[in-house]
């Protein structure tokens, strides 16, 4: 244990400690929850050597400002995040995601803002000192489960790191980000359920991204999708992704902090591939659904993990 | 064959145990979740991350770095729903309720033509079987109650209901976990809390399967329940 600790000086708009998720609550109606884009996250551990499944902070448009009290430490920025370093001691500079820094005491980290996306990641090495709740430091607002007793980071908070870090090398990756607006699902349980013309505009007019989006779902607008069977069905169990379409025929896609049971038909699922892409939407995107086929979205997946793995191994040190 | 098999995009499954809310086809759903989280637990099979039982269905989401589709199915596809038991899981709870805190009972009287202490009668008597619990953290749906007290949700939902509250609609009844927005009939409300987020070992009190009698207990009690 390190006394190493930041404080909240503006903690941002959304931000939140996340994990990998928590997992085997959904029948007591416990969501996973978890980061919202996890190629991101796994992207933030991996430069800084931490275990993959390592709590980090999560935010949203803007960012916190956390400055180092006491202690030293290395950190990483990743996502599409502007950002500086305020060195106590020279000068700021304007910060690179996808590489480590070093930070000594007295030094802060300015989360300024995230770029044509929404969530951004901020990690140390070794990790932030947190409480797990059921093996997960995830927070889910609603319920208020999780470190911070559930809640979002906020104006003051300590933030305590596990170890304090005295290895100056620094690391750097090279993501391949995809700004695709195509989002390739597969035809939901309830696909049936509209009508053919619904089925033909979901899969080839544009769909909006509303502000009515947060980490639990994301409302759209578009041609409007009509249950030609019945708008009134048994609820059941929600896994992410989903697009359900309540009685306006304006779908929703449901996110990490999803309700766990839900009455509303789903038209379509979003293909895993395409989830952290979506998840990292802004209000006011223009998205086109493409529906394609399991074998082929199981193939894409893999593909698409294979990549994230060769990222990562590819690792190089930064002189 | 007792449930239909579907994916759900690349990474779930559903399986469909018939269309009716009943406590047949939903023990049926109940036993097949308990199979499958005693498979996860014991590591029989890998990659589930979740396991959502509803009324009539079960719903499995699974890790596709680690599992797929049709590994699922192979797994479902082998449990024999006939040989699995149900009693020896069950927890049978006895949940008190202070019906003084009821918010409907007048309106629904008059609905009903039914006499208040008649309502109370009729609930307290009626032992609930929880067929799921969850949309929130801890929040059961338990039937059935006697067709003579079916009501539809309120036309205007509450923008904010007590933790607590105890509500009913059409053959179900709920807990609400904490204070939220609702649309149910309230009668009353338990000093339990169905959930505690400060609670590791339990979080929610109730699980899927499980049966609830409610006992009437008076304001005072309520108080003395809340200090303890």
């Amino acid at each position: 244990m390190s006394n190493s600790f930041f404080k909240v000086l503006r903690p941002g708009i959304n931000s939140t400690y996340q994990d990998k998720g928590r997992f085997g609550l959904q029948h007591l109606g416990i969501a996973a929850g978890g980061c919202m884009d996890n190629e991101s996250f796994s992207f933030v551990n991996a430069i800084l050597g931490n275990k993959e499944t390592e709590g980090v902070i999560e935010f949203a448009y803007q960012g916190p400002l956390l400055k180092l009290i006491k202690g030293r430490t290395k950190i990483a920025i990743t996502g599409n995040v502007v950002f500086k370093i305020i060195y106590s001691n020279t000068k700021t500079i304007d910060g690179q995601t996808n590489r480590s820094y070093n930070l000594e005491e007295g030094d802060a980290i300015d989360i300024l803002a995230t770029k044509e996306s929404v969530y951004g990641y901020l990690s140390v090495k070794g990790g932030f000192d947190l409480k797990p709740f059921c093996n997960s430091v995830s927070t889910l607002i609603k319920g208020q489960i999780g470190p911070n007793e559930g809640k979002k980071i906020g104006n003051e908070d300590n933030i305590f790191i596990k170890n304090e870090n005295t290895d100056k090398k620094n690391f750097l990756i090279h993501p391949t980000s995809s700004s695709s607006n195509i989002i390739r699902v597969l035809k939901g349980p309830q696909y049936q359920y509209f009508s053919k013309d619904s089925q033909k505009n979901f899969l080839s007019q544009n769909y909006n991204v509303t502000n009515l989006t947060d980490r639990m779902g994301m409302r759209l607008e578009g041609a409007a999708l009509k249950n030609i069977v019945n708008s009134n069905m048994r609820s059941e169990g929600i896994i992410k992704g989903a697009i359900q379409v309540p009685e306006d025929g304006q779908p929703i896609v449901l996110l990490t902090d999803h309700p766990t049971i839900g009455g509303y038909p789903k038209i379509a699922n979003v293909a895993s591939v395409d989830y952290d892409l979506l998840a990292q939407k802004k209000p006011r995107t223009s998205i086109l659904f493409k529906c394609i086929e399991l074998k082929e979205a199981e193939q894409l997946y893999h593909e698409k993990q294979k990549k994230i793995s060769k990222i990562i191994k590819d690792i190089k040190e930064i002189n | 064959m007792l449930m239909k098999l579907n994916n759900i995009g690349d990474n779930g499954v559903v399986c469909d145990f018939g269309n009716e809310v009943n406590q047949l086809i939903n023990n049926n759903v109940i036993k097949t979740f308990q199979h499958v989280r005693k498979e996860v637990v014991t590591g029989r099979i890998h990659g589930i991350l979740n396991c959502t039982p509803s009324y009539n269905k079960l719903i499995i989401n699974f890790d596709p770095n680690i599992t797929n589709i049709k590994n699922i199915f192979d797994f479902l596809n082998s449990v024999d729903i006939s040989k699995l038991n149900l009693i020896l899981e069950r927890k049978k709870w006895v949940i008190p309720i202070c019906y003084d805190f009821e918010m409907d009972l007048t309106d629904i009287s008059k609905k009903l033509k039914i006499e208040k202490n008649d309502i109370i009668k009729i609930h307290s008597q009626t032992t609930f079987y929880i067929y799921m619990v969850g949309f929130v953290p801890g929040h059961p749906f338990m039937g059935d109650l006697d067709s003579k007290l079916y009501l539809n949700r309120l036309e205007t939902p509450r923008v904010k209901v007590p933790a607590g509250s105890v509500g009913i609609v059409e053959k179900f009844c709920n807990i609400y976990p904490y204070e939220s927005p609702g649309g149910w009939n309230i009668i009353g409300r338990t000093p339990i809390k169905v959930f505690n987020n400060k609670d590791e070992s339990r979080p929610c009190l109730l699980s899927p399967g499980d049966t609830v009698k409610f006992k009437s207990i008076s304001k005072k009690e309520f108080g003395n329940f809340k200090n303890e």
